[in-house]
């Protein structure tokens, strides 16, 4: 509860130094004089809410990043694990991977526009590709990471390939995929927003590029703060999705916070400080919480 | 080699069907006497390519033996042991189970790892339900089982655990439940309770022994500790100097207490001389 209250205490801290800073039109080294109040941007947010344009931009950027993001995770995947498992494929996809991967994806519009007669496909595509290589490189490291024994164990038991696929390799890999799931969405939004400015019609990014050309200087924030409470929101999604599927972690139990508190020490005075209390309920929890793992 | 050497008189040979088994507690003895398997080496050298650990062993484990093996560390216990498992392949001689040449792992020799060989994202009940999905055990024959086999190993509370939620010594003992569940008709077991205590391991040699009473498995128990070695097998193979050095018959009945009996300790002495200590 106080660590909610400390957070939304802090996003409150920063919206009010920004809008003293842009009330007073301090114009120090750095000049806020020209810079929307957050009265101005949440004014301008208001209108677009009840605008016809808001809703769709807001759907059409979901709709690229979810489409391109969920592309980038199966052939991400897909990729990693054959990578990671077969010579062959190694030898003949990872020199391509590693040239393509270089590329910041955003410069793959040339491409997009060359390959693809819709610009709405382009834009899945420099998304797609934005998010599966951190999902490719991470799946591919946490599959040569699996404790050898667990594949051992499932071959004696006569089990297949695909067995071990499915019954080792795939839930082994899932955390260090998810790092990569983690990674990826959110450099998704960058693209998606990036290739939306460049060449989309409707979108976030689009309109937030069309507020900057007209000079419309609160339509620009909207259009930021948007991005910045989809981006939260879609990858929150993703980490709790992801907490979700590898609760099986072993996690330490131990917990800082419940530490017991250091006995008081009379302030000014030489004695030592009396001994601590026999019963510390708090500190006791935590020892045992502790070692619950350990058991 | 095989599944189909699973064809045993007396024990189905269909694959989604396991013979004499029912939910009942002590469901996994029955039937299955006389389902030991002989394994053989004949003048093998086992090991990596161009690091043998072992030469010319020549080593004939007879149906529903217990064979231990005892050697100073590095001499090549587990090679031997991978090799019987089917992981490692011999890099010459001859490896056979019941006559015929082995060729890659298979349900019918169980393996048991010294480290930690749970899958850490299944319940011990998933653990050791997963042999059976391998075989294509259905669902609910497949939980019946594996409860029966977790009681057998006293772990029938611990069942909906995960690996790390429990200790040492009972991660190894659901090892165990999930390579017997597999109903093999060899287990190999590679210093299975090098890591537990010495209370611990005394009280998973007796379980050992009393669970596989009635198996029938043969058995090929890797271990450094001679005392081990001579409590649980039925005859020691020594392993020094890159090869067999001896094989001993063990005087039985197997008796935790007898160690004033002078055949044992004559043994023991000749056991602990031969590897050189």
């Amino acid at each position: 509860m106080r660590r909610y209250a400390l957070r939304l205490l802090s996003l409150a801290g920063a919206l009010g130094l920004w809008q003293a800073l842009t009330s007073l039109d301090v114009d120090l080294w750095l000049r806020f004089s020209q810079f929307p109040t957050v009265t101005d941007v949440a004014r301008a947010f208001a209108e677009r809410l009840t605008g016809p344009d808001y809703w769709t931009d807001l759907t059409d950027s979901l709709t690229r990043i979810l489409t391109g993001f969920l592309l980038a995770a199966v052939l991400g995947v897909a990729t990693g694990v054959l990578v990671a498992r077969s010579r062959l494929a190694e030898d003949l996809l990872g020199p391509v991977l590693e040239v393509i991967r270089p590329v910041p994806a955003i410069a793959l519009v040339p491409v997009a526009i060359l390959l693809f007669p819709s610009n709405e496909q382009g834009i899945v595509f420099i998304t797609c590709t934005a998010a599966f290589f951190p999902v490719l490189v991470s799946t591919r490291h946490a599959v040569r990471a699996l404790t050898p024994v667990w594949e051992e164990a499932v071959l004696t038991m006569g089990g297949g390939r695909w067995r071990i696929l499915g019954s080792v390799v795939l839930p082994g890999a899932l955390p260090g995929v998810f790092g990569g799931l983690s990674v990826g969405i959110g450099v998704s939004w960058i693209c998606v927003i990036s290739a939306e400015m460049i060449s989309g019609q409707y979108g976030v990014g689009y309109r937030t590029w069309q507020d900057y050309t007209v000079v419309d200087y609160p339509g620009v924030f909207v259009g930021m703060a948007t991005i910045g409470v989809l981006g939260w929101l879609t990858s929150t999604a993703v980490e709790l999705l992801g907490r979700r599927l590898t609760r099986w972690l072993p996690r330490t139990a131990y917990d800082p916070a419940a530490r017991a508190p250091r006995p008081a020490r009379p302030a000014g005075s030489g004695q030592p400080a009396p001994p601590a209390p026999a019963v510390r309920p708090a500190g006791a929890r935590s020892e045992e919480a502790r070692d619950e793992h350990l058991v | 080699m095989s599944t189909s050497s699973e064809t045993v008189p007396g024990v189905s040979p269909e694959p989604g069907t396991v013979p004499g088994t029912s939910p009942e507690p002590d469901a996994p003895t029955a039937g299955t006497t006389g389902r030991g398997t002989r394994l053989a080496l004949a003048g093998a050298r086992l090991g990596r390519p161009g690091a043998p650990a072992l030469d010319g062993v020549d080593l004939d484990v007879a149906p529903g033996e217990i064979l231990t093996v005892v050697g100073p560390s590095g001499c090549g216990k587990s090679t031997l042991l991978r090799t019987l498992a089917g992981l490692l392949a011999p890099l010459a001689g001859e490896i056979t189970q019941d006559g015929r040449p082995l060729s890659g792992p298979a349900a019918d020799r169980a393996l048991i790892f010294q480290e930690d060989a749970l899958l850490p994202w299944r319940t011990l009940r998933a653990n050791v339900e997963l042999p059976l999905a391998v075989r294509g055990v259905s669902r609910a024959e497949r939980r019946a089982q594996a409860h029966a086999w977790l009681e057998r190993v006293g772990l029938g509370a611990q069942a909906g655990q995960l690996p790390h939620r429990v200790s040492g010594g009972q991660r190894q003992r659901a090892q165990l439940a999930r390579a017997l569940a597999a109903r093999p008709r060899a287990v190999l077991m590679d210093e299975p309770f090098g890591a537990l205590d010495a209370q611990t391991r005394a009280g998973m040699q007796d379980l050992l022994v009393e669970v596989l009473r009635g198996t029938g498995a043969t058995v090929v128990f890797v271990t450094h500790d001679v005392d081990e070695a001579l409590f649980l097998g039925d005859r020691v193979a020594l392993l020094a100097a890159g090869g067999v050095a001896a094989v001993r018959d063990v005087p039985r009945p197997r008796d935790r207490g007898a160690h004033d009996d002078p055949a044992r300790l004559a043994l023991r002495r000749d056991v602990l001389t031969s590897l050189g200590t």
